[in-house]
């Protein structure tokens, strides 16, 4: 199926820029009186086509079909092609000035062809007299960006020509040269074709050209000076003035960015866009065009949440259903089907938007012209049809930061005008429906659909290859929930279990029982036979027996994307799809417990009994009161100095250690002292937040630090100017005692207002580093893959690993322990 | 599974060591018999198989992206106090960038000593710490002074007894004076007429002049580790610290990793890599699997040198023009190929991908050809 193999770069040689060429440009005006393009200029019709309606003079093709042609024009002095001028210095002086022998003595010519040095070793190793015809080299300088000096006098580039049309091809064969260096000199300049550079037509009716066009014009024009002052016989100086222009004009035409020329403008003023600053940089051909390409059957919108369907689908609005097609090939089977669809025309979901004859014709299905299609299609025909449910689409969310980014879904058509997605797959999407877009591709080939399902599957991409731990799991609410559900306390009536089970599954077997606890009912949706002993996010064991809950709570521990250990056995022994039927039910049920409860949290969950709040003003004195002993040592000069640190250093560091001290014993002192509520389960089970978050908003913000130290920016010596300079105490350092729930004194205000600003700034520059990071790797690593035998290997066949990761194992293909011995001993011989 | 009985064992492959030794450790658990054993063995055999990876994966990519993808996460923060002895060192981000860069001196070198057995006392750590410590004159010296009137420079030494190894180094760093010894005291004198300015920078020169063994170790810190007394350097010299009598040399490291290649060979110093990049990571909490960071410390160091990630290095010594051409300094590698004629031969990802061909990895890697007559017999 390849059907390029190779490209090998070269030079052209003006020969061949003759032969290719289907015009020669002579004229400097672009268009006659009526508006129609000159010949020999630079629209000459036989450079292609660019306006609809016209076929090409060259070729016959209209817009679309013709590639343009090339055409060329005769340079009246040579010039220097600017990216290569350090080469040309380099290459003239490698030769004789006089008989342009290369400056090697012929014993030592084979030795030098052996050695493949680059062009800078070999002008070192030049003679500085020729060995053929013992002319002394004169001293050469290179002035860019591309004048050449010999002897301090300027070195034509008709001059390096003729030297370099004297060297012999065994000469170039030497230093490894495959092309003539004279055709690094332009004698003929290619003119590309006007596809290339296409004038757009304003809705004035006035013509408005390209940058190469306008650069290109430049070029003809003082080509044309400079011919005829040749001609008129002008003086020396005029016409090395124009010369010299050219050479400018020619320059910038290939690159506008040179140091040291000025860069050649618009009328207006902005800087022309030349060949080389098409190709550079991120929005270049390179980058931009090639490595990107924008795309057809695609889709994009605002996401939101729906935790009623599947893992693995994605909710697509009805329009969007009926703009994306998919091409189906009518045969006896599904003639019918397809006859009904598009029957639907349009604008009616399920119906089609084309057909394609086996002519290969396409044919546009409108809503006069649907029913006398829907009776000519025939097998044979293509039905470009609308999406329907069950369809496999690619799901996207940017930055596409790893595999997971991207991956594959069934479609499910539903009203209104967002994509759903389950909330377990927002993990590897990293997605949150603050206003999030993403992107749906259909892919439109039986092979790429098939690809599709068996590779890119949600369910096939539990695993993260990253760490072998399930990526996709229960989030937030899901985890609140099972965590209510599982606590031992819970005790469900019958009216309740009936209400969750049926919930989430239709058809299961209610129990005959009275009353069911929690552990009970997530237990129904285990695998009868699965065994698990782990840790809960709280430390305590959980064990689950054959498939029932014998001890402990679920938690993040359990169920959560990139930790659950219950995912990651499950994943292991029982198969994707287990695991995502299985978290689909428990999600659901977590979600159905919650709404049973009456699940909300209030800002008074937060409250602290007097008790709490006189426990933690003693802690404070103690803090304040150690502080400060600390700081009168160190004024007394007592404090012992920590290895490698100044007096002032070790100071710091020993209240660093007593203030982290401080937040540990808050933390206690709330532990002991909240109620059990909903904003506790939430960080208790890892849902959401955490203790230090709670003591934070109810009791202590803590020591607000900046890159690592505590504050001591703003003034000299001191933060504010309400301190005294050189005040180390507490609160002039940026501690803050109060609660964010109490308020903050407007010091600690700034104060945390400066940390926020760090980290804000912290955070952008963190994804600019880290994404040149990852292009840079990826820059490295992107052609290695394991072969047959095993081995990874680069794009050149070199081997870079015999065997991959020392075992080759496929991090996502195991748990995270490793391939379990134990487990399938256990399993064989119980 | 009724085919069980006819399975040929032998036929297998070798497991890998850690597995083949876990196989070993559960069968002498279980006591196992040999039958057992082997059965065990099958089963873990086919489970090793379903998990290996298959060809064509495109292994350096999940590599790149399993690294990268934490990479967001981490800080921007450059330097760290290590432990509570408060060295500071590089981490987070900008290490793992230096890291993959390659860098010639790490920001902050450091290293981590181990001792010999007999030495692995707190009293012993804490002296032979302090002996690492680079000296300089200013830091031994009791008294320093100039002499106007002998145009020289004075000094008198805390410990009398180094004296005779301080004028040895003085003799040697400063050849255009002359240094002799007047009861304790060390003088430099100037030949002929000198400046109080010259004796002033004199003065300067001799405080700085450094008078231990080992270079570049500026702070050292000692510190235990379950049985181990470590010593942690700001600074590194490997070379000469493994001379040590007192260091476990199978032990102590460097995070320099172009000392390590320098000194230990390119295997250490791929270790390293892994080591330092792993490190780094968990730092920061974040999990990554040991086979990604050994694909990216392979791929800088399987030529036998160290070469960095980026566009001096791995990347720029691709062998496909377009693809050199894409990354970074398009114009260069396109002016470069034209002149020698190179050929892209199209054999990796991105050429393909630029001209909207399947690329040669994965599914791309092969094709499929159906044999309808054999199935009509």
């Amino acid at each position: 199926m390849v059907l390029v193999d190779k490209i090998e770069f070269g030079i052209l040689d003006p020969e061949m820029i003759k032969k290719m060429s289907a015009a020669k440009i002579t004229k400097t005006e672009l268009y006659d009186q009526e508006g129609y393009p000159v010949e020999g200029g630079l629209m000459d019709p036989r450079l292609g086509v660019v306006d609809p309606g016209v076929r090409c003079r060259t070729c016959g093709g209209s817009v679309g079909e013709d590639q343009g042609h090339f055409g060329y024009l005769e340079l009246t002095r040579p010039v220097v092609h600017v990216h290569y001028a350090k080469i040309l210095f380099s290459l003239v002086k490698l030769f004789c000035r006089k008989c342009s022998r290369i400056l090697v003595a012929e014993k030592d010519l084979e030795e030098l062809k052996e050695k493949r040095l680059t062009l800078k070793e070999l002008v070192k190793s030049m003679k500085k007299k020729c060995p053929y015809c013992n002319t002394e080299q004169k001293k050469m300088k290179f002035i860019k960006p591309y004048t050449f000096l010999d002897n301090n006098e300027i070195l034509s580039p008709i001059a390096i020509r003729e030297r370099f049309e004297k060297v012999t091809n065994d000469d170039l064969a030497v230093i490894g040269l495959k092309i003539r260096p004279e055709w690094l000199l332009l004698t003929l300049l290619p003119i590309p074709p006007v596809t290339v550079r296409p004038s757009i037509t304003l809705e004035t009716g006035e013509r408005s050209e390209d940058d190469l066009t306008h650069k290109l014009v430049d070029i003809v024009r003082i080509n044309e000076r400079l011919k005829e002052n040749i001609d008129l016989g002008a003086p020396d100086f005029i016409i090395e003035d124009l010369w010299e222009l050219a050479q400018y004009h020619v320059a910038t035409y290939f690159d506008n960015e040179i140091s040291g020329v000025p860069p050649a403008r618009h009328r207006s003023g902005r800087i022309l866009k030349t060949l080389s600053q098409r190709l550079k940089t991120k929005e270049g051909r390179f980058r931009g065009n090639l490595a990107g390409k924008r795309v057809n059957f695609s889709a994009r919108t605002v996401v939101s949440p729906d935790p009623m369907i599947n893992i693995d689908e994605v909710g697509v609005p009805e329009i969007i259903a009926m703009e994306l097609t998919l091409p189906v090939r009518v045969n006896e089977k599904n003639i019918e089907e397809l006859r009904k669809i598009v029957s639907n025309g349009p604008n009616k979901w399920p119906g089609a938007n084309y057909v394609i004859r086996p002519d290969g014709r396409r044919k546009k299905i409108t809503e006069m012209t649907k029913e006398e299609i829907a009776k000519e299609i025939t097998v044979g025909y293509i039905v470009e049809r609308h999406l329907k449910n069950g369809d496999i689409a690619l799901f996207n969310r940017q930055p596409s930061l790893h595999r997971m980014s991207i991956m594959g879904h069934k479609i499910k058509v539903m009203p209104f005008r967002t994509f759903r997605l389950n909330l377990s797959v927002t993990v590897p999407y990293n997605a949150d429906f603050d206003g999030d877009e993403m992107n749906l591709h259909i892919p439109q080939t039986e092979e790429a659909q098939v690809e599709t399902e068996q590779l890119m599957a949600v369910a096939k991409n539990v695993r993260s290859p990253r760490y072998s731990m399930p990526i996709v799991g229960a989030v937030r609410d899901h985890i609140t929930g099972l965590y209510l559900l599982t606590r031992d306390e819970t005790k469900l009536t019958r009216e309740q279990f009936i209400q969750l089970i049926r919930a989430v599954d239709q058809e299961l077997e209610i129990p005959e029982k009275e009353s069911m606890t929690g552990k009970e009912v997530f237990s129904l949706f285990l695998p009868k036979d699965f065994n698990i002993e782990f840790r809960a996010k709280s430390g305590e064991t959980v064990v689950i027996e054959k498939g029932k809950i014998v001890k402990g709570v679920i938690d993040k521990a359990g169920v959560g994307a990139e930790i659950g250990k219950i995912l990651d056995k499950l994943d292991n022994e029982y198969g994707a799809e287990t695991t995502k039927r299985f978290l689909f039910n428990v999600t659901r049920l977590a979600i159905e417990y919650l709404m049973m409860l009456g699940f909300s949290i209030s800002i008074a969950d937060q409250d602290l009994p007097p008790s709490a709040r006189a426990d933690i003003s003693t802690i404070l004195t103690h803090v304040k009161k150690d502080v400060d002993e600390l700081i009168e040592q160190y004024n007394r000069g007592q404090l012992k100095t920590l290895a490698g640190k100044t007096p002032k250093e070790s100071l710091e560091t020993m209240i660093k250690r007593r203030l982290n001290k401080t937040l540990d014993e808050v933390e206690e002192i709330l532990e002991k002292h909240i109620k059990d509520n909903f904003t506790l389960a939430m960080a208790k089970s890892g849902a959401r937040g955490d203790l230090v978050n709670i003591v934070q908003t109810a009791a202590m913000v803590g020591q607000e630090m900046v890159m690592g130290e505590r504050m001591e920016r703003g003034y000299y010596g001191r933060t504010f100017p309400h301190f005294k300079a050189g005040d180390v105490s507490l609160e002039s350092r940026g501690f803050v005692s109060h609660g964010f729930k109490d308020g903050l004194t407007p010091f600690e205000f700034f104060f945390d207002a400066i940390n926020s600003r760090e980290s804000l700034m912290d955070k952008s520059l963190k994804t600019r580093h880290s994404g040149y990071m990852e292009r840079r790797l990826v820059g490295a690593l992107q052609d290695l893959k394991v072969e047959y035998d095993g081995t990874v290997r680069d794009a050149a066949n070199r081997i870079v690993q015999f065997i991959p990761g020392e075992d080759g194992i496929d991090p996502s293909k195991i748990q995270r322990t490793g391939i379990d011995v134990r487990g399938i001993a256990d399993k064989l011989f119980k | 599974m009724s085919e069980e009985s006819q399975i040929n064992y032998s036929s297998e492959g070798e497991l890998p060591e850690k597995i083949a030794e876990e196989v070993e450790k559960v069968a002498r658990e279980k006591r196992l018999n040999k039958e057992e054993k082997e059965k065990l063995k099958h089963a873990v055999w086919n489970s090793y198989l379903e998990s290996k990876f298959e060809p064509g994966e495109v292994i350096g990519i999940i590599a790149a992206q399993s690294i990268s993808e934490p990479a967001t996460q981490m800080t921007m923060r450059t330097y760290h106090f290590a432990g509570t002895a408060g060295l500071r060192i590089t981490y987070g981000l900008p290490r793992l960038i230096e890291i993959f860069d390659a860098k010639h001196e790490p920001e902050t070198p450091m290293m981590t000593i181990y001792l010999k057995k007999q030495f692995n006392t707190a009293e012993y750590a804490t002296k032979f710490a302090e002996n690492l410590i680079e000296k300089k004159i200013l830091n031994i010296v009791k008294k320093i002074s100039i002499n106007l009137n002998e145009n020289s420079v004075e000094l008198e030494l805390q410990d009398k007894k180094k004296t005779p190894t301080i004028v040895k180094t003085l003799k040697e760093n400063f050849k255009e004076f002359n240094t002799h010894t007047k009861g304790d005291k060390i003088v430099v004198v100037a030949k002929g007429e000198v400046q109080v300015k010259d004796l002033q920078k004199l003065k300067e020169k001799i405080l700085n002049v450094s008078v231990g063994e080992i270079k570049n170790i500026v702070n050292a810190v000692v510190h235990k580790e379950g049985e181990d007394w470590i010593v942690t350097t700001d600074g590194s010299n490997l070379e000469k610290v493994l001379q040590l009598e007192e260091v476990d040399e199978r032990r102590t490291v460097t995070n320099d990793i172009h000392e390590t290649a320098a000194i230990l060979g390119i295997e250490a110093a791929r270790s390293i890599i892994i080591k330092e990049a792993l490190k780094t990571m968990q730092e920061q909490g974040l999990d990554i699997d040991i086979r990604h960071v050994m694909l990216v410390a392979d791929i800088m160091t399987f030529r036998g040198d160290v070469r960095p990630i980026g566009r001096y290095g791995v990347a720029g010594a691709k062998t496909s023009i377009l693809a050199r051409a894409a990354f970074e300094e398009t114009i260069k590698h396109l002016v470069r190929a034209s002149i020698r004629k190179e050929v892209d031969n199209f054999k990796g990802i991105f050429e393909n991908v630029m001209i909207g061909q399947v690329i040669p990895s994965g599914t791309g890697m092969f094709d499929l050809i159906a044999k309808f007559e054999e199935e009509k017999k």
